[in-house]
């Protein structure tokens, strides 16, 4: 690193104190960013991404402390974290010169300024202008992020703006002093996966257009590959790889990037892809060994690897950088060794003729009241004209953007809601309208296992009562040992000890929690299983535990699963057939590789094209759909398809006839008139 | 904006009209009879009569009710049986003396309050958080009795630096007014300054973990305009209710401080009302305090509205 960089960080560490103790969360830690480049940081929860942005910046608060290290920044000769935190230096490059977005949109602007003032401020701060031209330019910002009447809505408070729009306002803030670089903090993990494309792409064209460096932090390997030239990938407070995008993806050397590849299911998977997980969970940084942070988890370790402890980043190409002291050869062995390690089959699925549950002309609507008398005034239409079939042993993938009527049809499904209108045919009888006294055989026999593996288990009940209750509700045991063996069992299916069944809810980690939530929804012996976004909250190199668990699972029980994502990869893996949904209709429903392949809806093309695949190349070759707008409130369906103010082929019809599901071919039906 | 100020307007007559109706049936509710407490006692048979029919006791409740409101609203709360006055002229007198030490020790207590919550925030953990967190916490469960003793015993009696009691208004003697006010304002700002205090702190340490204070802060705001400017107004949201609280409860919560420093104003009339059993009296009191109460609040409402936009929205 012979010339200067635009930003370059060396040794960074920034310590935490918890319980009395100091720990560090990032132990030296280096990376430089050039003008105008993408790069992209990625790593799990707790890796230390974004502390070390934050350290950088000096923004790390209490308890928090960076306790090292040396940050330079072109123009400026001094040692960032020389300057005091509150120093007139240091708060000229913070938003001046280096500006950040963070992850969560709904909380990050202040609920009390107006989004006008919020912008203006930034640019009365770093720019030596009057107010009137800091208005002015405010507007422009705000029209650069395509605000519509940005005038207008220069007054609007944030919560008069929806999600995607604040990510659009925390943009136009962050860029409107005109800095070197942007930093985004997972600046689009909270929303759909529609806007998150295309707020990527225009960050990457403004960026682009003002030669601005953007960081782009995030766990998201798929969006790495997309966006970034060059990749740092992170694990336990260090950075354990680094190089330039196609070499992370297809020149991997590090074990870590080897195992995180390996684990993530991809877009463009065969059916019969094995994730292989990494095992174990990542390191708590207060109990980190003074040896590489992943030698526990890590296939690759040899002996040697526990007496260094000097892993600091080695050149191991042209500007390929691994921390890992394995050589080559030594890599390649062990590679080969593994290659023919025996990771098991893709379980077979015991598919079976006979329906598990069919759905037909499903409709639940929402009553509005409003008012001291509270009127009826309205109703949310939240699902409509829903129709599926499912045999036993089948997985049938739900996907759609947020508001598109998943969790209402997994709760109309559940008998959570009774469906206004259609049938529910579950174990050969109608049960959409059960009372709930006829209800009662039918509840062991469908469960669910939900998205938040922390809020969804009660934290005063141990883990076995968790598990054990549906057994007791519905007489499922003969009581005393008999009970205990039942609970003893279904924790050795999920793969977890019996010996901590007595523990509660918080001294597991977020995997095993969600293990004892899949053992709970196994204890009655269902017949379908709806798995609302199981995955979602869990880190990336413990999902693919719980994938490939759940398969089993099937394949040796035989359940159906109805399973609930907005990560088509993940649908996809998992998935025999896929329903894509949208503001709570249909829009198709086609087997896995077909719709992958022959995707048929204008919006499950543009769904597709909206998620990246973790493969630079792949990427380049992908085509773009692109999207307009964002999915609209509920409240607020178009009429006719109600996709057709943000399809890019609608016509007249489309605007007043609401298209109906129709057979394709075989497997294959759509809701569009276009095809 | 407007049909929202409409609403708690309604709302607040609403609240006023069940007090009102409640403090009414007080002579009802009274052991013995109502007339014999009306009037003290000792009257002839023939007054008895009389007065039995002039105060319609012949009618039922609920029409004796309308009537005594329809005399309130037009200002005549009756003839107190203690003072042998018009209870509204008593008042009339009594109320601005409380009125004028309530809002003294207010306007005190709110920017002391909110400075020593701020910096007890902000400086979360240091030797001066731990100092005024603790007198703040001491402050909040001391009688006001109990203080107004305690001062009284040490600037009066022992330091001799100021008078035991008494009021002036300032427009007669300022120096003595002076002097004879600020036992008594202390007394009663002391609690508010505490509570506002923990108030702040707490609110605001809650607004600083927020994520827009992290954004402020990486806009290159300085620490002092991201404090003031974009912490101060989300904390004091809370604060606001608070504010209006004591505001409301301070002309009906100086009853205690005003017997110590034997001043004539609300507290002292109410105690010297309920002693006496001077029922009208005690009727125009309750109802003053009411209407005082439900006014802070209504004001308290629309004041929120203005700090947080959240609330025009929804």
């Amino acid at each position: 690193m012979a010339d200067r960089h635009l930003l370059e960080i060396k040794d960074l560490v920034t310590t935490f104190r918890s319980d009395g103790k100091e720990f560090n969360a990032i132990e030296g830690v280096n990376l430089h960013v050039d003008r105008g480049e993408i790069v992209g940081i990625v790593g799990e929860s707790g890796s230390g991404k974004s502390v070390t942005m934050l350290s950088s910046l000096q923004l790390i608060a209490s308890p928090g402390r960076v306790a090292g290290g040396e940050v330079y920044l072109e123009g400026i000769n001094e040692n960032l974290l020389s300057f005091d935190s509150d120093s007139e230096q240091m708060r000229q490059v913070r938003g001046g010169r280096i500006s950040m977005i963070f992850q969560e949109p709904m909380t990050s602007l202040n609920p009390v300024l107006t989004v006008g003032y919020q912008i203006q401020e930034n640019i009365l701060l770093h720019k030596d202008v009057t107010p009137e031209e800091a208005k002015k330019r405010t507007i422009e910002a705000m029209k650069m992020v395509n605000i519509p009447d940005a005038e207008t809505r220069f007054d609007y408070y944030p919560q008069q703006f929806s999600g995607g729009m604040r990510q659009r306002i925390m943009i136009a803030m962050a860029m409107a002093p005109g800095p070197d670089i942007l930093i985004a903090d997972e600046a689009t993990t909270a929303l759909d996966v529609t806007t998150q494309a295309q707020l990527l792409e225009m960050i990457r064209d403004i960026a682009k257009k003002t030669n601005t460096a953007v960081i782009m932090v995030t766990h998201n390997l798929g969006l790495v590959a997309r966006y970034a030239e060059r990749i740092y990938v992170m694990y336990g407070g260090h950075i354990m790889e680094a190089s330039g995008c196609k070499e992370i993806f297809h020149n991997t050397k590090h074990p870590y990037t080897r195992a995180l590849l390996r684990a993530i299911p991809r877009l463009d998977d065969p059916k019969d892809r094995i994730l292989i997980p990494i095992d174990g969970l990542p390191p708590v940084p207060s109990q980190r060994p003074p040896y590489c942070p992943f030698y526990a988890r890590c296939e690759y370790r040899c002996d040697a690897c526990k007496e260094n402890t000097d892993y600091s980043l080695r050149e191991v190409g042209p500007d390929h950088w691994s921390s890992c002291i394995l050589t080559q050869a030594q890599l390649d062995e062990k590679a080969e060794e593994l290659s023919h390690k025996d990771y098991g089959a893709s379980p077979e699925r015991r598919q079976n003729s006979e329906y598990c549950l069919k759905v037909r002309n499903v409709r639940k609507y929402f009553p509005v009241y409003k008012g001291m008398l509270r009127k009826k005034v309205g109703e949310v239409k939240a699902i409509e004209d829903i129709n599926f079939d499912l045999r036993q042993g089948e997985t049938l993938g739900v996907v759609g953007e947020s508001g598109c009527g998943k969790t209402t049809l997994a709760r109309c499904i559940m008998r959570m809601y009774e469906p206004d209108e259609g049938e529910i045919i579950f174990g050969g009888r109608d049960i959409a309208h059960f009372k709930d006294k006829e209800l009662k055989p039918v509840r062991p026999k469908v469960s669910m296992i939900f998205q938040d593996p922390f809020s969804s288990l009660d934290p005063r009940q141990s883990a076995g009562s968790i598990v054990g209750e549906s057994l007791l509700i519905h007489h499922l045991t003969e009581g005393g040992s008999d009970y205990e063996r039942r609970v003893d069992e279904l924790f050795r299916k999920v793969g977890m000890d019996p010996a901590m069944k007595d523990r509660v809810a918080h001294e597991f980690s977020g995997g095993q929690r969600q293990r004892i939530g899949i053992a709970r929804a196994l204890s009655s012996n269902p017949d379908l299983i709806i798995c609302d976004e199981p995955i979602s909250a869990l880190d990336v190199s413990i999902q693919a535990q719980i994938i490939n668990l759940l398969e089993d699972i099937q394949a040796e029980l035989g359940i159906s699963y109805i399973f609930i994502a907005h990560d088509l990869a993940v649908v996809k893996h998992i998935s025999d057939r896929i329903l894509v949904m949208y503001l709570g209709r249909v829009m198709e429903i086609a087997p896995c590789d077909e719709l992958y392949e022959h995707p048929l809806h204008p919006y499950t093309q543009a769904l597709l094209s909206a998620i990246p695949v973790a493969d630079p190349v792949v990427e380049e070759q992908r085509e773009a759909v692109p999207i307009q707008g964002e999915v609209p409130s509920i409240l607020k369906r178009p009429s006719g398809c109600p996709f057709h103010n943000r399809c890019p082929r609608a016509t007249d019809r489309c605007r007043q006839e609401t298209p109906q599901l129709r057979d394709i071919a075989g497997n294959h039906q759509v809701a569009c008139h276009l095809v | 904006m407007a049909r929202y100020i409409f609403q708690r307007l309604g709302q607040t007559l609403l609240v006023l009209l069940i007090v009102s109706f409640l403090t009414y049936l007080l002579v009802d509710f009274l052991p013995g009879d109502p007339i014999a407490a009306m009037t003290g006692g000792e009257i002839s048979g023939e007054t008895y009569e009389r007065l039995y029919y002039e105060m319609n006791m012949d009618k039922p409740v609920l029409v004796r009710y309308l009537l005594w409101l329809k005399d309130a609203v037009t200002g005549n709360l009756g003839m107190s049986a203690s003072y042998h006055r018009k209870v509204a002229d008593i008042i009339g007198e009594r109320v601005p003396v409380t009125i004028y030490l309530s809002l003294l020790a207010f306007i005190i207590s709110v920017p002391l309050g909110i400075l020593f919550g701020i910096i007890s925030a902000v400086k979360r953990g240091s030797a001066s958080d731990t100092a005024v967190t603790l007198t703040a916490n001491i402050c909040c469960c001391l009688p006001q009795f109990w203080l107004g003793i305690l001062f009284m015993y040490v600037f009066a009696m022992k330091l001799g630096w100021l008078p035991s009691s008494g009021f002036v208004w300032p427009h007669e003697d300022f120096v003595m007014s002076l002097r004879q006010t600020i036992m008594p304002v202390l007394c009663l700002a002391i609690g508010g300054i505490a509570s506002i205090t923990r108030q702040t702190r707490s609110s605001m340490l809650e607004v600083i973990r927020q994520d827009y204070i992290r954004t402020a802060r990486s806009k290159g705001l300085k620490s002092k305009k991201v404090i003031y400017v974009h912490a101060l107004k989300n904390a004091l949201l809370p604060v606001i209710t608070l504010m209006g609280l004591r505001l409301g409860g301070l002309v009906g919560g100086s009853v205690f401080v005003e017997n110590v420093f034997v001043i004539p104003g609300m507290g002292s009339l109410l105690v010297n009302a309920i002693t006496s059993v001077d029922i009208p009296l005690i009727q125009g009191c309750v109802l003053l305090i009411a209407v005082f109460s439900c006014v802070i609040n209504l004001i308290t409402d629309i004041v929120y509205v203005y700090v947080d936009p959240r609330i025009k929205m929804a």
